[in-house]
């Protein structure tokens, strides 16, 4: 099993998302994050998707995802590309790990979006690797609520339009 | 848009100019609330364009079906919104999986009513994702005539399948600038690496015991003459799946017959033993390959697909090829050296003796009965090489699918990939409407029963439809499953109905009557195919008859059943 990254470009339309997700649940393909948003040209949207796959799968994802008629373009991320995502993440705000929080947060280039006297909300961005450790960090101290946006990734050099 | 041609029509009146732009000169459906303005339209143009009413719109989403299957132009069929559209859902699946060129219109209520779950509406374009090739949701009569031409494109480009263009009332009734443009072309497909190319021809030129294996892709992308042509230059036999069966190769003495689950003796025998398969327009589907792992082991396969996807989604391969059929054929051929094989050639003709001895054992414990391979002993003498056989769904579609002989293309509309019971009677009217030769629905009495309301429409139209009833009062596919697989436990496969299907065709308005032998089968076959309109024939078999050979699901060759006592 190896983690792909692959990214789709896609004409910015009503139902095109509803296709790709009802593509992978008619296939049966068990994806780990999806993110959708806008691109350069507001046309189209690009839709970046994780999985953790063999190269069945993989082969299979993206061939599926090139028969949909509104998808444009599909590249495989290489693994040297560029890959974000952002995490909000909720722990409780006590004397006892307070300072271990804070501590953590500017360790991870973290910022503190809230501050009660009850919560402390962070935010983390990075790779996923490193959200996953930042997590690892927090657990102990009893997280409240957290959310991950999902991975978005470019590549170094070549685009997507590129490739058309 | 200042030309002469160029003029403001209503959505509706676009709907018709351009399926006439599009080449379009029959379609079928049934009209509604939300498809009247529609219709109204069709009212002005039936001069121009044909439509056929059935009786419920599945038989016609089976009709455009069967007419595509038979001529292979783009089949068109218009429903109402809500039941209308829901009811064609099963027609659609059925194109779908057999990558049938089909167009669906629907009605949908107006916009402003869309979402409010109004009197008959249904997200039909949501319903059908994931059985069309794409679907519209045209939601401005301005796009209505280009989305049109590209469902059209799309339909009929690469892999055919379906395009449903759901379209509310007040598109319909909203008016609009329209030109007529020209047919639209299909999308060019690529044509292969030389590389592919050359590969495959080293595994051919290497090859001392090839097996080419035709699918509905080749079936629709080349002639008979094409597969003849590679066939006859490196001396292969041929197989093919069931959808492969439309390519009309019957008369040719290289082709062994459908393989697979059902297939032919000597044509799953020579796949297996092959050292080279070369599948063409196929998906090595779990029904043709039994165990993937274990299919055709001791060959190499070559794939070649209009369908990139295809390559090494159901078995692995040697070398896939993706693209344009016809174009990679001829480039195979051009460059493969002609060969002789004369061991396998004399292989295979000893797989086709042991293949008929088999059968004639089978037909010599029968004796005089009335046995599927006797039914269609009648019905390959009475037919010409232009009728067109539709079945349905079950043993006697495999009985069609291994006796009947097709030996001109297009003459067989059957539901392959998804199996529609129910499929056959709008099938055979579409694919009469579609050719305008003759058709033969071969049926059973329970698939029979699924759509028999589609006589109406056989009568009405006064078409010269030949309905070939195997009546067993079982549902005999099942009930051979269960003996074999549930312990004999015949749960809810004998039909114990007692309906009388000579009179039930006479009360439609059709001619009918029931043969028991096989004299009177071939009086009534005659009878029926002079006849000007649908001729029901009756004919009974016995329950416990067998669809052999049988690869069970799951096995591979090695576990064929040729004989009903090695099953029981």
């Amino acid at each position: 099993m190896t983690r792909y990254v692959i990214a789709a470009y896609v004409e910015n339309k009503y139902g095109v998302l509803a296709r790709v997700t009802g593509m992978f649940m008619r296939k049966g393909f068990n994806i780990d994050s999806l993110t959708v948003g806008e691109t350069e040209n507001p046309a189209y949207s690009r839709i970046t998707i994780t999985l953790e796959g063999d190269d069945y799968a993989r082969e299979q994802l993206i061939y599926q995802l090139q028969k949909l008629h509104n998808v444009k373009n599909v590249v495989l991320m290489e693994s040297e590309g560029v890959e974000r995502e952002l995490m909000l993440i909720k722990v409780r705000n006590t004397p006892e790990i307070r300072s271990e929080v804070l501590s953590a947060a500017e360790i991870y280039r973290g910022k503190i979006l809230d501050y009660t006297t009850d919560n402390l909300c962070v935010e983390v961005t990075g790779a996923p690797a490193k959200i996953n450790a930042f997590v690892e960090v927090m657990k102990p101290l009893g997280i409240l609520e957290m959310c991950r946006t999902g991975v978005v990734a470019l590549e170094r050099g070549r685009t997507l339009t590129q490739n058309e | 848009m200042k030309t002469t041609n160029c003029k403001s029509l209503t959505g509706a009146e676009i709907v018709i100019e351009t399926l006439i732009e599009q080449g379009v000169t029959d379609v079928f459906g049934y009209p509604g609330g939300q498809v009247l303005t529609i219709y109204d339209a069709l009212y002005n143009a039936g001069d121009r364009i044909r439509h056929v009413l059935t009786a419920h719109e599945q038989g016609a989403s089976h009709a455009a079906d069967g007419y595509a299957r038979a001529t292979g132009k783009v089949g068109v069929v218009i429903a109402t919104s809500g039941p209308g559209a829901t009811n064609l859902v099963t027609g659609i699946a059925t194109a779908m999986l057999d990558s049938i060129p089909l167009i669906a219109v629907t009605g949908n209520v107006a916009s402003s009513q869309i979402g409010k779950d109004s009197f008959q509406e249904i997200n039909i374009t949501g319903v059908t994702m994931p059985i069309t090739k794409h679907n519209y949701f045209v939601s401005d009569v301005a796009d209505l005539a280009d989305t049109i031409r590209e469902a059209f494109q799309i339909a009929k480009s690469g892999r055919p399948g379906p395009v449903l263009i759901d379209i509310p009332k007040d598109v319909q009734t909203a008016e609009c600038l329209f030109e007529s443009t020209g047919i639209i072309e299909e999308i060019p497909q690529k044509d292969a690496d030389d590389a592919l190319i050359e590969k495959a021809v080293n595994l051919i030129n290497a090859a001392e015991r090839p097996y080419i294996y035709i699918g509905g892709g080749a079936a629709s992308a080349l002639s008979a003459e094409d597969i003849k042509a590679l066939a006859d230059k490196i001396d292969a036999c041929i197989g093919c799946t069931f959808m492969g069966l439309t390519a009309g190769l019957g008369g040719c003495f290289r082709f062994l017959g459908m393989q697979g689950m059902h297939g032919t003796y000597a044509s799953s025998m020579a796949n297996k033993e092959a050292d080279l398969v070369i599948g063409i327009g196929v998906r090595f589907s779990d029904r043709a390959t039994g165990n993937a792992e274990k299919y055709a082991s001791r060959a190499k396969v070559i794939h070649i697909d209009a369908d990139f996807a295809e390559i090494g989604k159901n078995i692995r391969v040697d070398c896939g090829i993706s693209g344009n059929i016809k174009t990679t054929v001829s480039r195979i051929l051009s460059r493969c050296a002609d060969a002789k094989h004369p061991e396998w050639t004399a292989k295979v003709a000893a797989l086709k003796e042991e293949g008929r001895r088999i059968q004639a054992a089978a037909e010599d414990a029968a004796g005089d009965a009335l046995t599927p391979k006797k039914i269609f002993d009648c019905i390959n003498t009475a037919k010409t090489p232009d009728t067109v056989i539709a079945t349905d769904v079950g043993q006697h579609q495999m009985w069609t699918a291994q006796y009947a002989s097709f030996e001109a293309p297009r003459k067989f509309a059957s539901s392959g990939g998804l199996g529609t019971m129910g499929f056959g009677m709008g099938a055979a009217i579409g694919a009469h409407v579609g050719s305008n030769c003759r058709s033969i629905l071969v049926t059973g009495d329970g698939s029979f029963g699924m759509n028999l309301n589609e006589l109406a429409t056989a009568v009405s139209y006064n078409i010269p439809l030949t309905i070939v009833l195997i009546n067993n009062g079982v549902l005999g596919m099942v009930r051979q499953w269960q003996t074999l697989f549930y312990g004999k436990r015949y749960s809810h496969t004998l039909l114990n109905r007692k309906t009388d299907f000579v009179r039930l065709a006479e009360a439609f308005g059709a001619k009918a009557c029931r043969a028991e032998t096989a004299e009177e089968l071939s009086a009534a076959l005659s009878a029926a195919l002079s006849a000007d309109g649908p001729f029901l024939i009756d004919t009974v078999i016995d329950k416990d008859e067998f669809v052999l050979p049988m690869l069970p699901p799951g096995d591979s060759i090695d576990d064929i059943i040729t004989a009903k006592e090695e099953a029981a």
